[in-house]
């Protein structure tokens, strides 16, 4: 914590310390991952210092012992004890092995629990460590779709979407639904929760909820192409008035719809895209979207698998 | 200026004789990129003069170029390494001072059209051109010394595999300056490696320059699996194999049972990008997560293709300067199977985050932390045999130590990685970049280095100069330290990997800091070729009479022949009683033989290695640029050349009987001029 | 020369180290063309793994059911499989030293095959001309990538052959020559053991 309050006095000097300090891995307001504010962050960087002491406890006295035994065994040190045939000793043998063997085994124990618990599949059992899941939770939802190069935001319940942007208020479920109108990116707000790949025809999803007020970056963690660089977007987390004058802004600008051909437009390729916001939005984007036939040309994916399922019912039928 | 450069490739413009190829995509309008060709051809003209000037074009073609004499093709693969790295470090210099400057709040100085070609051409050179030579080079140089053989099993298919490995190489370089080369990362995921997202011929060259380079590994591994499994010294059963043959034995099994996974997605992408197929497409039931999975179905056993044999080098090491056996040999060998055998089950940590259930996660979470085990055993078995050891610090124990040290932090931020939770935050980040350079740095590249000075006096007859060895240790140890500590905590910071821009200045600091330890580096690396050169000028003081260079500490049957080995490498067969077999020999006073010597067995030089090879590598170009009638004629023609070559029977000969006889008693005479008979 | 009984070839004492002849090492052609194979095999155990996951993904093209032609299919299986056997009669002539009678089945060996390829070849027209074609789906994609592989594979088979008649023609039944046709009957028994896995995962599954 010394670090820390160093680094608001001075942030300069701390960062310098921490450049030194190789293994200071918890510590800074700088760090978003080690210092999130949203909860499964915040687990998840739990996790991250849990694990790392774990494993000093051993990488220490490796680390330890390399430097005592090439100082002690030095050639010009004729006092060392030399032993030019000592090659095994059941004992340290035994000792070598299962030292990692327990180390990794209660790792394991963790990592088993961890990934269960943290699945980003899984609904949040928890708004916070000291706040339990109100009884009718209230989840907002909000579907995502990677473009180049920049990212659709959707809110269904609001029916609203935007570009670059998105908002939540602070202690409300949400739940990503997540996928990709042309290549694999990958969703990522630090500050909130970790991230997860955005794939074309596909649906990921991601459950996680914003503790704090605050603006956060959200980017694509997954290299896209040659505007990768500039596909970043700003996340807001907001309490419930803040939210709310967020969505009627979103409404009152421009009274822009986002239909298909708006969609089709949009697709094409631009880098650093601005700001854009959507007030009202055409039915089955979203689904069109992930299905593959905002072109009105196209069939969709769920439509052709049930067809095909169907002709490959009647196929057998008419051998029969 | 890059939008102009697209649209060169995004209208279909193609001739029956030279396909795409045209004038418009030589890039004339990169100056680093001309700077660099006018400098290559400049240089090039030189060597070119030099070594006409030399005369020594009939002794380069006989005695290099188609020689089948493993050890200089292991030679021959170590300087393709050292030429590649300074092509991928280049890279990597223009990253850092490029990251430096856009963090700081300016432009930098590269398009992301150039950006993205040099981040990817960095990581397919590194792992394919530089580390995969590297450790191949050392596998063929010592591994037949090792295990008292004369050559490899397959000799013409060696120097073939080098050639296919060189051509690979070429097809790289060529893109630099005709075209471009793929912008998709290395792995070059599907869709954005797709004919939809990348239409130019940057990924064809991709594809193609790892196929040919990728059929040469193959061939090279079976070639010394069969070596090292057939032409075993009589006596040197498998728990008598040196560390290293071991590593070298594991490592071949791994690239045979990995590569053609590799081929075979290669060509799925091919047919991808060539036919229209619809393996890895958006649409009509393309599925890209097949391709992620499948090619790091071969890209984790890579991972321990490339350390593997470094972990051989540095038992050697350690056992040789320490004055003492290795600690633990058998657990040491069952650590390499173990670790041979479950980098198969670890490949979906490379991507936690695509939304495999927890189950699944969890499974190849924790299989990853138990690679950690065996590993952690070998750490603590070279540990252990410093341990009541008498410690020379010679450059490739200095390696040694720098390794154990850095490796075991790279272990540690591995095994985090491995934590899916912990990796959801931490995938794709400047973390895995300092992670993976923390190991293949601190793995691979000291344990090249430990090698390169353990053996380069076995090679050439001296010893490398101990100055600007230490020179170039400090500075890759430094340089490492400086410029990928700052990326762990960039990667803490939530910056992620492949960027060119970035919206927040206040990371400068650490990007600067980064780029420091690059000139540091770069500081290492010319301090080499100052070794090299130095070392060669002042050769006379430091030659290696004896053989057993390191004070006689030599424990494996590499040192008891001559330095430079004859190209029969011995005499005899020895013959193999215990494990540190030379070590042995030693011991019972091994007098050397001096007469009754027999005409050797030996495979003869052949062209056909490198004409097949360049040949592959014409096609692969012709395929690149889409030139069909040259595709098609140069594949007949290496059909043909290859039959031609089947009816070739006269392959081996016998070193007669004199000329062994001359060659020993001159080795006689160069012993007794050492003071040790 | 004996390799383990150390204790014979010791000389005062001193155990020996060296050997005074060149042990002869069974030359390791035939272990590396089994493991070349097995690498190959990893080639099509990819392809079937791809097979597997994009089978189901029609996208709208024909369904095999539609379109196989298993009598046909089951002509080519039994050129295939009769053409494995043939070799194996060939072998058994080579190992009495019989040349005419190794070539002879040779050539029996090769027509099969041939056949088994000029079948394909007319398949693979067949579909493209009904709709299912490698561009068609992923499903048809992953169908031409395994079955064509296969067929480029008996195919070299069938080039090598060539070069092996005509070898044997010029040498006689020379060592080297020999070991080359075993190489050669290895692959061809290979491809006949991953066509019986095509046959029955790609066509049988297809229709059933």
């Amino acid at each position: 914590m010394g670090i820390k309050l160093l680094s608001i006095k001075n942030k300069f000097v701390a960062k310098c310390l921490l450049l030194t300090s190789t293994l200071a891995l918890s510590g800074c307001d700088d760090w978003v991952v080690m210092s999130p504010f949203g909860d499964i962050a915040k687990q998840e960087a739990f996790l991250i210092n849990a694990s790392t002491v774990l494993m000093l406890v051993i990488v220490v006295p490796v680390l330890l012992m390399t430097v005592w035994f090439a100082w002690k065994y030095r050639a010009s040190n004729k006092d060392a004890t030399y032993e030019p045939g000592w090659h095994h000793s059941a004992t340290l043998e035994t000792v070598i092995w299962t030292t990692p063997l327990i180390i990794i085994l209660v790792l394991s124990g963790l990592t088993y629990v961890a990934t269960h618990r943290l699945d980003p599949y899984l609904p949040i059992s928890r708004i916070s460590e000291d706040k339990p899941l109100p009884d009718n939770v209230d989840t907002l939802v909000i579907e995502v779709v990677a473009l180049d190069w920049k990212w659709l935001f959707i809110y269904p319940e609001y029916n609203i979407a935007t570009v670059n942007e998105i908002a939540a208020p602070i202690d409300r479920p949400i739940q990503f639904k997540i996928t990709s109108g042309s290549v694999m990116n990958s969703f990522y707000i630090p500050a909130l929760a970790g991230q997860i790949y955005a794939m074309s025809g596909m649906e990921t999803k991601m459950h996680a909820v914003i503790n704090e007020k605050g603006v956060f970056d959200g980017f694509s963690a997954n290299y896209s192409g040659h505007g990768f660089s500039q596909m970043h977007f700003k996340f807001h987390g907001v309490n419930d008035e803040g939210f709310d004058s967020w969505v009627s802004k979103v409404r009152s600008l421009d009274n822009q719809t986002l239909n298909h051909q708006g969609y089709l437009k949009l697709e094409e390729k631009t880098t650093g895209h601005p700001v854009t916001y959507f007030s009202t939005v055409g039915d089955n984007l979203y689904h069109d979207i992930l299905n593959r036939c905002v072109d009105a040309n196209t069939v969709c994916m769920d439509k052709q698998m049930h067809l095909d399922k169907h002709r490959a019912k009647n196929a057998v039928k008419h051998k029969e | 200026m890059s939008n102009n450069y697209e649209t060169i490739y995004a209208d279909d413009r193609w001739s029956p004789l030279f396909g795409k190829l045209s004038w418009d995509v030589i890039p004339f309008h990169e100056p680093i990129l001309i700077a660099t060709f006018l400098a290559v051809i400049i240089g090039g003209i030189a060597l070119v003069a030099f070594i006409t000037h030399k005369k020594a074009w009939g002794y380069l073609w006989t005695e290099w170029l188609t020689s089948i004499d493993h050890k200089k093709i292991g030679i021959m693969y170590m300087v393709l390494g050292l030429v590649m790295m300074i092509r991928g470090f280049a890279d990597a210099l223009l990253m850092r001072a490029h990251q430096s400057m856009t963090s700081s709040g300016g432009e930098g100085f590269l398009t992301p059209h150039h950006y993205d070609q040099i981040f990817t051409a960095h990581g397919v050179i590194m792992i394919f051109f530089v580390a995969m030579p590297f450790v191949t080079g050392l596998m063929n140089y010592v591994t037949p010394l090792q295990i008292g053989a004369r050559d490899v099993a397959f000799p013409f298919l060696n120097n073939f595999s080098f050639w296919m490995t060189v051509g690979g190489a070429i097809l790289v370089n060529v893109s630099l300056f005709i075209g471009e080369f793929g912008q998709t990362g290395w792995l070059a995921y599907p869709p954005l490696s797709g004919i939809q997202f990348s239409p130019s011929v940057g990924v064809d060259y991709y594809i193609w320059a790892l196929q040919v380079a990728g059929i040469g590994t193959t061939l090279s591994g079976i070639n010394l699996l069969v070596t090292i499994v057939k032409m075993r010294a009589p006596g040197m059963t498998y728990m008598k194999l040196p560390v290293f043959t071991w590593t070298s034995l594991a490592t071949n099994a791994l690239i045979v049972a990995s590569f053609p996974v590799l081929t075979a997605v290669l060509a799925l992408l091919t047919l991808d990008r060539y036919l229209g197929t619809h393996f890895f497409t958006n649409d009509l039931g393309g599925n890209a997560m097949l391709y992620i999975n499948l090619i790091w179905i071969w890209g984790h056993p890579e991972v321990y293709i490339l350390i593997l044999p470094l972990f051989g080098v540095f038992s050697e090491v350690v056992a040789t300067h320490c004055r003492k056996q290795i600690f633990g040999y058998d657990s040491m060998v069952y650590a390499i199977v173990v670790i041979m055998i479950l980098s198969y089950v670890v490949w979906l940590h490379h991507f936690f985050t695509m939304g495999s259930g927890a189950g699944v996660n969890a499974f190849f979470g924790i299989t990853t932390m138990i690679i950690s085990i065996p590993t952690g055993a070998k750490i603590f078995n070279w540990l252990f045999t410093m341990y009541k050891g008498r410690i020379t610090y010679e450059l490739p124990m200095m390696w040694t130590i720098a390794f154990i040290i850095t490796f075991v932090i790279g272990g540690m931020t591995g095994v985090l990685l491995a934590v899916p939770p912990a990796d959801f935050v931490l995938h794709n980040s400047l973390f895995l970049i300092a992670h993976f350079h923390n190991v293949i740095i601190g793995g691979v590249v000291f344990g090249v280095f430990a090698g390169i000075n353990f053996w380069f006096p076995k090679a050439f007859g001296y010893r490398l100069d101990s100055f600007w060895g230490k020179v170039s240790f400090w500075g890759w140890v430094i340089g490492f330290y400086v410029a990928f500590m700052p990326l762990y905590v960039l990667g803490l910071m939530g910056v992620t990997r492949r960027l060119s821009q970035f919206p927040d200045t206040t990371l400068s600091g650490y990007f600067n800091t980064a780029a420091i330890g690059s000139v540091f580096i770069t500081i290492g690396i010319i301090a080499f070729f100052i070794q090299l050169y130095v070392s060669y000028q002042t050769r006379d003081e430091l030659r290696d009479d004896n053989g057993d260079t390191w004070n006689g500490d030599g424990r494996t049957l590499e040192w008891s022949t001559s330095s430079p080995p004859p190209q029969y490498n011995f005499a005899f067969t020895p013959r193999v009683h215990t494990f540190d077999t030379w070590w042995d020999m030693k011991k019972h006073g091994y007098q050397r033989p001096t007469d009754g010597f027999n005409a050797i067995h030996m495979p003869k030089n052949t062209g056909a290695g490198i004409i097949i090879a360049m040949l592959c590598t014409i096609m692969g170009f012709a395929l690149v640029w889409q030139i069909w009638w040259l595709s098609a004629l140069s594949f007949v023609t290496v059909i043909i050349a290859s039959i031609i070559h089947t009816f070739n029977y006269d392959r081996d000969y016998y070193i007669p009987v004199e000329e062994v006889d001359a060659i020993e008693t001159k080795r006689t005479e160069q012993l007794a001029k050492g003071g040790i008979a | 020369m004996s390799t383990n009984n150390s204790v014979a070839e010791q000389v005062d004492n001193a155990p020996l180290f060296h050997m005074q002849k060149d042990p002869h090492n069974e030359p390791g052609t035939l272990l590396g063309f089994w493991i070349y194979l097995m690498s190959d095999c990893l080639i099509f155990a990819m392809l079937f793994a791809t097979r597997a996951v994009l089978a189901p993904n029609y996208a709208g093209s024909p369904l095999p059911k539609e379109v196989f032609d298993i009598p046909l299919i089951l002509v080519s299986t039994f050129c295939l499989l009769f053409s494995s056997i043939t070799y194996g009669f060939s072998v058994l002539q080579m190992q009495q030293n019989k040349l005419n009678g190794t070539l002879i089945w040779l050539g029996v060996t090769w027509l099969l095959g041939a056949a088994f390829i000029g079948i394909e070849l007319y398949e693979f027209n067949h579909l493209i001309h009904i709709g299912a074609s490698p561009q068609s789906s992923a499903s048809w994609s992953s169908f031409f990538a395994l079955v064509g592989t296969h067929g480029l594979h008996v195919f070299f088979g069938l080039v090598w052959m060539v070069v092996l008649i005509i070898q044997t023609k010029k040498h006689g039944l020379t060592i080297a020559n020999q070991r080359r046709l075993f190489c050669l009957s290895m692959f061809w028994h290979f491809l006949d053991l991953i066509w019986i896995a095509v046959f029955s995962l790609v066509y049988l599954a297809g229709v059933l």
